[in-house]
C-alpha cells in the first residue's frame, strides 16, 4: 500500500492504528532476529503514540486532517536521540544512555503524526561503508537480498528495514560521507541526503560537524520527500540550519519537467564493476527516454582528491567530537580510579571499537602541531576547490549522475580481506557531494545477480525538489 | 608531505587522544596509517595557492539570540544518567 493511501485510511478509520502498529512491531521483532536491523525497538513508545492518535481521531478528527505522516512508522538511525529510548550511535561507550530530550527531527516527525518504531543499526558513530564496524557487543545487519552480504553503511539498519518492512515505513538516516546513499544502494531503496543545514541536527550524536546531515530513506521518492518535508527547516536550537523556506517536496514528485539537463560524470565510470556500470548506464538511458538532455562532464578534482580530503577532515572533526566520551556524565562509566587522564583513557580504551580508535588516531594526527598545515589545512583548501568545481557545473546542469557504489553489495568474507584504506576507497563516489554539502539521492536502477544496483543523482544546494522530481522517474508504477 | 609513521608516533598520538592501545594494535595502526597517509599525501599535488580554507560547505552567518534565561534541564535530570555524582554535582576522577 502506498504511504499516501495508508494515511487516508488512517484518517478515515478504515485501518485501526493501534492494531496496525502492534502488527508492525511484531514484524520488526521477527525481522530483527533474522537480519539485525534494530539496536532498539521502541514498542512501548510506538503503542502509546498509536493510542494517542486513536484517541484524537475519536475526539477531534478535524485536528488531524493536515498531518503529513499520520500513523506512518518511522525508524531513526541509532545516532538520533529519542527521549527515553536507548540511543548509542552503535557504540558500547553509550550503552544505557537514554536521552532526556527528542532530537528536533523526532519532535517534528511526531508532530506530523509519525510513530517512532525504533533505533536502527549503524557502524559505530557512523564510521564505516558496510555497517560491519559495529560497536562492541552489537550485531551486524544483513543484506535483505542475501544474508551473507552487507547492507552498506553506515545507516545499514535504516536501509535494510526500509526494504523489508511490509507496512508503510520511512527511515531517518544520517550521512557524513555517504552513509545514506551507500546502504540505500546496497538495499535497493531511495536514500536522500539533503543540503548541509537543510535539516536540524539538534539531538544528533555527531561525527563531523561540517559534514553531518540527517536525511530520509524510503521505498520510493515520494516517501523520502514526505519525511523530508516534515523535518526540514530552520531550528532555533541549531545554528547551522538554513533559514530559507521549505519547498513542498511531494509536489515535485511525478511532475513533468522539460529540458532536464544531466551531466554524466565520466571519471566515476572508470575502474568499477562492469555490472554496476551496465545498470547505471540503463538508468541514464531512462532519463534520456524521459526527455532529459544528457552530456558527459569531467569532475576530475573531486574524484581524484575528494577521498583524501574527506577522510582527513572527517576524522579530524570526529577526533574532537569523541573527546566527550569519557565515562563521566552519561553512557558507560567505571569505578573512579586513578587521575583523570588514566580514568578517561581506561574507559575509552575498553569501550570504543577498533575503527573508532583508528579514526581518532588519524584525526588527532592530522590536527597535531607540525602536521596540521600539511593535512588538515591542506584538505580544507582542497575542499574549497571541490565546491568551486561543482558550482561551475551546476551553472549548466540540473543534476549530475554517477554510480552510487563501485561494486555490488559485497560478501562479509570479502570485506574481511580489505585493508582500512581499501575500505575507505569504496566511498569514492559519495564523499565529494558530502564535502560540498550538496543534496544527493540514490535511486535503484536495476538488479544484477539478484542484487540491487544504485545510481546517484546530485543537485545544487537547496535543490532537493529538483532532485526528487528527477528521482521519481525511477518510482515503480 | 610524508610523515614518518612509526610506533613512537602512534604511541604519542594515542596518548594525546587519551587512548590506551595494545602492542598488537600499535603495530597494526603503524602499518595501516602508513598506507593511508602515503596515499592521502597526494593532496600535495593540488595547487591551493591563494585558496581560502573551506570549513563548511555553505555560507553560514552568526546566529544570535536574546540573552534571556530559558527553561532547561533540572539539576536532578542532568545528573540522572550517571552513577558518579555527589551532593548535586558530577563526581570525576582526581585531577592530579
Amino acid at each position: 500500500m502506498r504511504t499516501q493511501d495508508f494515511i487516508q485510511k488512517i484518517k478515515s478509520n478504515e485501518i485501526d492504528i493501534v492494531e496496525h502498529t502492534h502488527k508492525a512491531i511484531e514484524e520488526c521483532k521477527k525481522l530483527n532476529k533474522e537480519y539485525n536491523y534494530f539496536n532498539a525497538i521502541s514498542e512501548e513508545l510506538a503503542i502509546k503514540q498509536a493510542n494517542d492518535i486513536k484517541k484524537q481521531l475519536k475526539q477531534d478528527k478535524n485536528s488531524l486532517k493536515n498531518k503529513k505522516l499520520l500513523g506512518v512508522a518511522v525508524s531513526a538511525k541509532d545516532a538520533i536521540c529519542v527521549k527515553g529510548i536507548e540511543s548509542t550511535a552503535g557504540s558500547r561507550i553509550l550503552k544505557g544512555y537514554k536521552p532526556l530530550f527528542d532530537a528536533t527531527v523526532i519532535k517534528k516527525a511526531v508532530e506530523q503524526g509519525a510513530i517512532i518504531i525504533g533505533k536502527t543499526a549503524q557502524d559505530e558513530f557512523g564510521f564505516g561503508s558496510f555497517n560491519v564496524n559495529v560497536g562492541l557487543g552489537f550485531e551486524i545487519p544483513k543484506n535483505p537480498f542475501d544474508k551473507t552480504r552487507a547492507c552498506g553503511g553506515s545507516s545499514g539498519g535504516a536501509a535494510g528495514i526500509t526494504q523489508k518492512a511490509s507496512f508503510p515505513h520511512i527511515a531517518l538516516g544520517e550521512s557524513t560521507g555517504g552513509s545514506i546513499a551507500a546502504p540505500a544502494s546496497f538495499c535497493g531503496v531511495f536514500g536522500l541526503t539533503p543540503t548541509y543545514g537543510r535539516v536540524s541536527r539538534h539531538g544528533l550524536i555527531d561525527y563531523g560537524n561540517s559534514l553531518d546531515k540527517i536525511g530520509t530513506l524510503g521505498k520510493n521518492a515520494y516517501d523520502a520527500a514526505l519525511l523530508l518535508e516534515a523535518i526540514a527547516g530552520f531550528d532555533n536550537n541549531e545554528s547551522t540550519t538554513i533559514n530559507e523556506p521549505i519547498n513542498n517536496y511531494t509536489d515535485s514528485i511525478n511532475k513533468k519537467r522539460n529540458n532536464i539537463r544531466i551531466g554524466v560524470i565520466k571519471e566515476t565510470f572508470r575502474d568499477i564493476d562492469g555490472k554496476v556500470e551496465k545498470n547505471a548506464r540503463n538508468g541514464i538511458e531512462k532519463l534520456k527516454e524521459n526527455g532529459a538532455k544528457i552530456e558527459e562532464v569531467s569532475l576530475s578534482l573531486p574524484v581524484k582528491y575528494g577521498l583524501a580530503a574527506y577522510y582527513i577532515l572527517a576524522t579530524s572533526e570526529a577526533s574532537t567530537n569523541l573527546a566527550k566520551y569519557c565515562g563521566m556524565r552519561y553512557g558507560m562509566s567505571e569505578e573512579l580510579k586513578g587521575n583523570f587522564n588514566e580514568y578517561f583513557s581506561k574507559v575509552r580504551s575498553e569501550h570504543l571499537g577498533t575503527e573508532v580508535k583508528r579514526r581518532i588516531i588519524l584525526g588527532t594526527f592530522a590536527r597535531m602541531s607540525g602536521y596540521r598545515d600539511a593535512y588538515y589545512i591542506k584538505a580544507a583548501k582542497v575542499r574549497a576547490k571541490i565546491i568551486q568545481e561543482y558550482k561551475r557545473l551546476f551553472k549548466k546542469y540540473d543534476a549530475l549522475v554517477s554510480p552510487t557504489m563501485p561494486i555490488l553489495p559485497p560478501k562479509f568474507s570479502e570485506i574481511e580481506k580489505l585493508s582500512p584504506l581499501q575500505n575507505y576507497m569504496m566511498d569514492i563516489m559519495t564523499v565529494s557531494p558530502n564535502l560540498a554539502g550538496l543534496p544527493h539521492l540514490n535511486v535503484p536502477v536495476g538488479f544484477e545477480e539478484k542484487l540491487p544496483v544504485g545510481m546517484m543523482l546530485t543537485a545544487d544546494h537547496l535543490e532537493e525538489g529538483k532532485l526528487l522530481q528527477i528521482g521519481s522517474l525511477f518510482d515503480e508504477e | 608531505m610524508k610523515a614518518k609513521v612509526d610506533e613512537k608516533l602512534i604511541e604519542h598520538v594515542a596518548d594525546v587522544a587519551r587512548l590506551k592501545i595494545s602492542e598488537k594494535e600499535k603495530k597494526q595502526f603503524v602499518k595501516e596509517l602508513k598506507e593511508i597517509l602515503d596515499t592521502f599525501s597526494k593532496l600535495d599535488e593540488v595547487d591551493t595557492k591563494g585558496i581560502d580554507v573551506s570549513l563548511q560547505p555553505v555560507e553560514l552567518k552568526n546566529v544570535l539570540r536574546e540573552d534571556k534565561a530559558k527553561e532547561c534541564l533540572s539539576q536532578e535530570e542532568a545528573l540522572s544518567l550517571t552513577q558518579n555524582k555527589k551532593d548535586g554535582y558530577f563526581k570525576g576522577p582526581r585531577a592530579i
